[in-house]
């Protein structure tokens, strides 16, 4: 095996136990936002030891490709979390004595007293 | 290198049954879009390993595809959920 090699050996196998570790956060934790929380290092630094440990193995030219697939999933993955956190607060899907602070909650009751619509 | 590839393989798929158990009970509308997105997630890093191990990498399109869909339709139902305003 070469350097190249063990590098990439030790990015697959550290990207797939993060994809491991996360999946069983998804599975463990009690609450939508607490799973949320663990669903995203999967799919950011879990995939991308995944994409660079690849990229080692194949030729240089594919490198960009695997680093555009990178670069999306960077884009995409905090945009879903942020949605389905709002739609979680706002729906009542999370139990919200379990917040320490709630910011969110205080503006959408003063917004309320004022008339304006969020 | 093949034992490598062989153990992230059976990593990934240990990580899509724990999902799959998640997408199964999952309570609420959204611990399932959760569950699907992580396993598009698991899916597109499958795929990258599939290549190298082929040492061949003309299935990138392929993955920046599958990412596309699971980023598409994970907010398409997310927004469904919050127009309807209930999770179950």
């Amino acid at each position: 095996m070469s350097v190249g090699d063990v590098i990439s050996a030790v990015l697959l196998i550290g990207g797939a136990v993060f994809c491991l570790l996360g999946a069983l956060g998804v599975l463990w934790f009690p609450d939508v936002t607490a799973r949320l929380q663990a669903a995203t290092k999967p799919q950011t630094l879990g995939l991308i030891m995944l994409l660079v440990g690849t990229a080692i193995q194949l030729d240089f030219l594919y490198g960009s490709g695997l680093i555009m697939v990178a670069m999306f999933q960077m884009i995409t993955a905090p945009v879903i979390s942020q949605m389905v956190g709002r739609v979680a607060y706002r729906t009542g899907a999370m139990r919200k004595e379990s917040l320490v602070v709630d910011e969110l909650g205080e503006r959408l009751a003063r917004e309320e007293g004022t008339g304006k619509s969020g | 290198m093949q034992i490598v590839f062989a153990i992230t393989l059976a990593l990934l798929c240990a990580a899509g049954l724990v999902i799959v158990i998640r997408l199964v009970r999952g309570p609420t509308t959204l611990d399932r879009i959760l569950a699907v997105d992580v396993l598009v997630v698991l899916i597109v890093g499958g795929t990258a390993v599939g290549m190298a191990i082929q040492q061949d990498g003309s299935n990138i399109a392929l993955l920046a595809a599958v990412a596309l869909l699971g980023f598409i339709g994970s907010m398409a139902a997310v927004r469904l959920v919050e127009k309807k305003g209930t999770h179950r």
